[in-house]
């Protein structure tokens, strides 16, 4: 997993609730291989691109200066529906690298945090505010800093948000899971031994 | 101390407390299907094998396509199917694939063959997990990094969620389905309103449902921002799993119930949340938006941005009305279809089918509907009583086993500016294809919808 630790960049505001996985990437695309070819296209795809493939002028990553943008400043309940990681592909396919919301999706979240996505949950009106600031000054950077567990925003202030530690190690170090977990195998054997013996009809052959 | 069924489950399944309070957690029942393929890849990339491949069950849904006789597909969807097939038998995981009856949409399997027990831990890589909640166990969906690791160490990392229940007192009148509850539910809580929360369903409207009912109930927590929702198992609960293929049997079936019996939540415990609910005030319910919030008893009207004070909920709705195509304050059942889905592992149970067929029986559709059966077996016991006469006589089209449009990954989609009466579980823009409009509802009313060719209120037709 590639590691988190500090990231300015150019934010784009999403200011719809409740953006749904299939919107950030439609079920279509679901069949092609993580990271192909053009995968960064299926991205919001069927709201960024028109029938014809042309780009959509309204939506907010087809206008220049929010172009190419690697922070998301979204809306309540950001990432929600699918459980489909592709959605987290296609962001960071794109190169985002952190999505700042009132709420996400659960399992948005935790797939965020697997793929070195950096989610950042702040106040609903903190969040209003960030994405104010960038309407009003196109382009404008963000700062997230995983270190300090803060946000700049354009006009200087500095947001403190909250982050699991076991999350925010698992960030900063870009370590593998599976690997960390594979060091507790003693205990994993442990358990799976007196839950068998607790539960019998647990066991299935 | 007073304690949840939650946290009785959660307590259960602690292996071990990690960095910053994380627990990690023993995963007893997986569930895959062919969106677990790339999980399995970069498993088998790291030289890793799956630690428990007796815990797993695969099922080929998503991709399978329904038309008569499930068809080969080519291309892309049929690498999907073959790439699960591949890797469960390299990995000795027992795969129910094209062509046998046991296949079907991977949450009506599951309580169909009695892999979901009470009191177990389910996962699988797919959002709609919850829907096994109905038999008592902790069930939720992950993402396909989390569906690798679990098949490398059959464990999880998780933060505990705080927990809410949700009573839904007194009965429900004729004509008012599970679906219509859980709609009712969300419309009441939103869209986020469960978002880190574990639900529990309670009252005596839950108490009262079906198995299936049950389903369709914890089915949709994650519309209501959950991933997980369940009920207490019960006298129902238990006579559902008896004698099931996968359900302990004899003495090990004694001791099981003797367990299950302690899972409900204490009398006395604290939720940190919670809903209420009256049953008798629950309409037939339809979604009029691109939200599963938006939801609205049949007898209501589309409703008006202009009079909606908050800006940002104003211009979501203008966005939803706009996509749907509706005018502010039109009537709901002036609201004309142009094709039906019954199936979904919301509703494709064989209860599902059956309300559907009661409406359809002597009528005829007017508009293209499909029922897809949620498992073979279902299929066939469908069949058993009769049920594919009755569609197909009311000229319905009576399918193969699968997700089908619900999400449409395998092609079968709506087409752009189709509006769609389905009993699925999704709203959004484009979900049933690009540009397809969908209104969520029961079985009966979608059923009501195939025959009258407007959204309509079922209540009209039978009672
Ligand atoms: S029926 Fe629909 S919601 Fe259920 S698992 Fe299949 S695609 Fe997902």
């Amino acid at each position: 997993m590639q590691a988190f630790t500090r990231l300015t960049g150019v934010a784009a505001p999403i200011d719809l609730a409740n953006v749904d996985t299939d919107r950030v990437i439609p079920a279509r695309f679901l069949r092609k291989p993580q990271g192909s070819a053009g995968y960064e296209r299926y991205l919001f795809h069927d709201v960024r691109f028109a029938a014809d493939d042309s780009e959509r002028p309204e939506f907010v990553l087809n206008q220049a200066a929010y172009r190419g943008a690697t922070i998301l400043v979204a809306a309540e309940n950001f990432g929600c529906g699918s459980s489909r990681e592709a959605a987290v592909w296609a962001l960071m396919a794109y190169g985002v690298r952190c999505v700042i919301a009132p709420s996400l999706g659960d399992i948005f979240h935790q797939n965020c945090l697997k793929n070195g996505l950096l989610p950042v949950i702040l106040a609903v009106d903190v969040v209003a505010d960030l994405r104010g600031q960038l309407h009003a000054r196109p382009g404008a950077t963000l700062t997230a800093d995983l270190q300090t567990q803060t946000v700049t925003a354009p006009d200087g202030a500095a947001h403190r948000f909250e982050i699991e530690a076991f999350a925010r190690q698992m960030l900063l170090t870009g370590q593998d899971e599976i690997a960390l977990t594979l060091g507790y195998e003693p205990q994993i054997r442990d358990f799976e031994t007196r839950h068998a013996a607790a539960m019998p009809w647990l066991l299935l052959r | 101390m007073a304690l949840t069924m939650f946290d009785k489950i959660w307590a259960r399944h602690v292996v071990a407390t990690g960095p910053g309070g994380h627990t990690l957690l023993y995963v007893d029942r997986h569930l895959l299907h062919e969106g677990s393929a790339a999980a399995f890849a970069r498993l088998a990339r790291s030289g890793r094998r799956v630690r428990r491949p007796d815990l797993c069950l695969a099922t080929a849904d998503h991709y399978v396509m329904t038309s008569p006789g499930t068809p080969a597909p080519d291309g892309e969807i049929a690498t999907m199917i073959e790439s699960l097939s591949t890797h469960t038998s390299a990995q000795g995981i027992t795969l129910f694939g094209r062509g046998d009856a046991r296949r079907g949409i991977v949450h009506v399997i599951g309580p169909e063959q009695g892999l979901t027990l009470p009191g177990v831990l389910l996962v699988c890589g797919d959002s709609h997990t919850a829907t096994h909640g109905a038999l008592g166990a902790l069930a939720f969906g992950i993402g396909s990094s989390e569906v690798e690791h679990v098949l490398a160490t059959q464990t999880l990392w998780q933060r505990k969620p705080r927990t809410m229940r949700i009573t839904v007192d007194g009965r429900l009148s004729p004509g008012v389905a599970a679906k219509d509850v859980i709609l009712a539910i969300i419309a009441t809580i939103g869209a986020a309103g469960g978002v880190g929360h574990a639900l529990e369903y309670a009252g005596a409207v839950i108490g009262a449902m079906s198995i299936a009912e049950r389903a369709t109930v914890c089915n949709m927590s994650i519309e209501a921002g959950a991933r997980s929702g369940m009920v207490a198992p019960d006298e129902t609960t238990f006579a559902y799993l008896r004698g099931r293929p996968l359900a302990p049997a004899g003495e090990v079936w004694s001791r099981a119930l003797a367990d299950w019996t302690s899972l409900p939540s204490d009398p006395d415990v604290v939720f940190d949340r919670e809903v209420r609910l009256d049953g008798d005030a629950i309409a037939p319910t339809v979604t009029w938006g691109t939200s599963p919030q938006d939801a609205l008893p049949i007898t209501a009207r589309v409703p008006d941005p202009a009079a909606i004070g908050e800006a940002g909920r104003r211009r979501s709705v203008e966005r939803a009305l706009g996509y749907m195509g509706l005018t502010p304050g039109m009537a709901l059942s002036d609201i004309v279809v142009d094709r039906v889905f019954i199936g979904s592992c919301t509703n494709s149970r064989l209860e599902d089918l059956r309300a559907a067929a009661a409406v359809a029986r002597g009528r005829r559709a007017v508009v293209p509907a499909w029922v897809v059966p949620g498992s073979g077996l279902v299929k066939q016991a469908a069949e058993a009583e009769g049920l594919d006469r009755v569609f197909r006589e009311a000229g319905f089209e009576w399918r193969e086993a699968g997700c089908s449009m619900c999400v449409g990954m395998n092609g079968e989609t709506a087409r752009a500016g189709e509006r769609v009466a389905s009993t699925s579980n999704r709203n959004f823009e484009g979900r049933q294809g690009q540009g397809a409009r969908t209104h969520l509802m029961s079985p009966a009313m979608a059923a009501a919808a195939a025959v009258t060719g407007r959204l309509t209120d079922v209540r009209a037709l039978v009672g």
